[in-house]
């Protein structure tokens, strides 16, 4: 298994978000999880990442032990992210942005300054400008070729759609398959459970803390998601 | 009185006010920790500087070369073992550790190398002269607002024009984030440090030879360093420049009228500054 969360407990202090959360990622596959707010997708995606320390064996890369390593080392295992809110930097510009998401790792892979100026043609042109100057679809579009700068075997996509209008959301998602097509493993948090499910081959729902349902993304039913995302008996 | 001398060589003190506040101003705008200790630490330099140039009859500047990658490891150490401990949403443990630190330093200092002033011989240099015309400028201040200068382009370049700077950049914006970019903000903050302390080296390599030190002036050099690094707006290097030019000019006219106005004169400016900007000169556009 190439990433593997193992009773997963994670929270803020006093406050646990999260209660034995087991969620397998395989090579070249992609995940979706869903759930509405404050299910706990952001927790797990924060507990991955380092960003949240947990015990070690709580999350397996490869089978080794990295849920106690710091942020820093675990995106060096070749573990990207694409955080909430995009949080780009605002003093580098977008090609900066950019450059910085490979400065510490890069493996050899597809993904350079030029293919991904191929992929969001947009990003070439704005490249000089202050990262935050740019609208809010164009920014998530840099925030994710960011995050493939480094060219990872794992690429986290943290709620990519919030805050977008719909034709937005739909240019992005647009690059996905291109992502997928490169054999990066992927997993998508998102509200949005019908982009999430196109995309995915499998989709974990949350909620409170807990996974309320596993399934094949292709096969599960409306009812099925709907009974684990609001907690009705099904 | 000739007022184009005041003024040039007001400039020209500025240079070493510069020198004082842009280590201060470099890890301010990087961690947004002000370092205490900062004055203490270019006396610190300047003894190291003097111990090098006395046992081992080197030049200053050479003495000042040998001891800037040592004040490198110094700071690095410094951040890496103590003050990265203490950084975090709470202002108050980063001041009170540099605050010990200012005082553990003067007094051993003063244990080391006792009250008595000191200075770094610097040869005829001390009192070589450019005439330049209108105005006659001393070598030594020349040097001190040229390598101020350079000093400043330097950091700016590493800042603006290398990876390193868009790590130094990134981790400021946000260290979360850039963690998620696989830097460590630990050791971006450690490597900012250490960068501090050669331009500390640089500071005080220009303070021991220009004037007379002991172990407890470093505060008053830290209080300098403020009024430059606040008058030019926090994190701008080249506002750092200007702050340090404007002290340096007041201080100058002020001694023009009455040797006793000298320090309070610069003080005054200050004050004058934080009326009418209050974020300073040149503030940064995020913060």
């Amino acid at each position: 298994m190439l990433l593997e969360t193992r009773a997963l407990t994670a929270g803020y202090g006093q406050f646990n978000a999260l209660f034995g959360v087991d969620v397998t990622l395989d090579k070249a596959e992609t995940v979706a999880v869903i759930g509405a707010n404050g299910a706990g997708k952001s927790t797990l995606l924060r507990s991955i990442t380092g960003v949240l320390r947990n015990a070690p064996d709580m999350v397996l890369h490869r089978g080794d032990p990295i849920g106690a390593l710091p942020a820093h080392l675990v995106m060096q295992r070749g573990i990207a992210m694409v955080p909430e809110g995009r949080k780009l930097f605002p003093s580098l510009t977008v090609e900066e942005n950019l450059r910085i998401g490979g400065q510490v790792r890069r493996a050899p892979g597809p993904w350079t300054l030029d293919t991904i100026y191929d992929l969001f043609p947009i990003l070439k042109e704005k490249r000089q400008m202050p990262g935050t100057a740019l609208s809010g679809g164009q920014q998530q579009m840099v925030a994710i070729g960011r995050a493939l700068m480094s060219n990872p075997e794992v690429l986290l996509c943290d709620e990519i759609s919030l805050g977008l209008a719909p034709v937005v959301i739909r240019d992005i998602y647009a690059a996905m398959p291109r992502i997928k097509d490169q054999g990066t493993a992927i997993i998508v948090v998102e509200q949005d459970i019908g982009r999430a499910l196109a995309v995915s081959d499998r989709v974990y729902c949350m909620m409170e803390g807990r996974v309320t349902l596993t399934a094949r993304a292709a096969e599960v039913s409306r009812s099925a998601i709907h009974a684990a995302y609001f907690g009705e008996a099904a | 009185m000739n007022w184009l001398d005041i003024l040039v060589q007001g400039v020209l003190l500025g240079g070493l006010y510069a020198l004082f506040a842009a280590g201060l101003s470099l890890v301010f705008g990087i961690m947004r920790l002000v370092n205490l200790a900062h004055g203490d630490l270019i006396i610190f330099a300047a003894f190291a500087i003097l111990l090098a140039v006395s046992t081992l009859g080197l030049n200053p500047f050479l003495a000042a070369l040998l001891a800037a990658p040592l004040m490198f490891a110094l700071g690095w150490a410094l951040q890496r073992f103590v003050l990265n401990r203490v950084l975090g949403k709470d202002i108050l443990p980063p001041l009170l550790v540099t605050f010990g630190l200012s005082v553990a330093l003067q007094n051993g200092l003063l244990e080391a190398f006792s009250a008595d002033t000191r200075r770094i011989p610097a040869g005829p240099l001390e009192s070589a002269s450019l005439d330049l015309g209108i105005v006659t400028v001393g070598w030594m201040p020349l040097l001190t607002f040229l390598s101020a200068v350079l000093v400043i382009l330097a950091l700016n370049r590493i800042f603006y024009a290398t990876a390193l700077g868009r790590a130094f950049r990134a981790t400021s914006d946000d260290p979360v984030t850039a963690s998620l970019m696989g830097i460590d903000p630990k050791g971006i903050f450690a490597i900012a440090t250490g960068l501090a302390m050669v331009v500390v080296t640089v500071a005080a390599l220009y303070l021991g030879m220009r004037a007379n030190f002991d172990p407890s002036i470093g505060p008053a050099r830290l209080i300098y360093a403020f009024e430059a690094v606040i008058i030019g707006g926090l994190g701008s290097l080249w506002g750092t420049l200007a702050g340090g030019i404007i002290i340096g000019v007041a201080q100058s006219l002020g001694a023009a009228i009455n040797p006793e106005w000298q320090i309070l004169a610069g003080h005054i400016a200050f004050l004058v500054v934080l009326l009418i900007r209050p974020r300073g000169l040149f503030p940064r556009a995020v913060d």
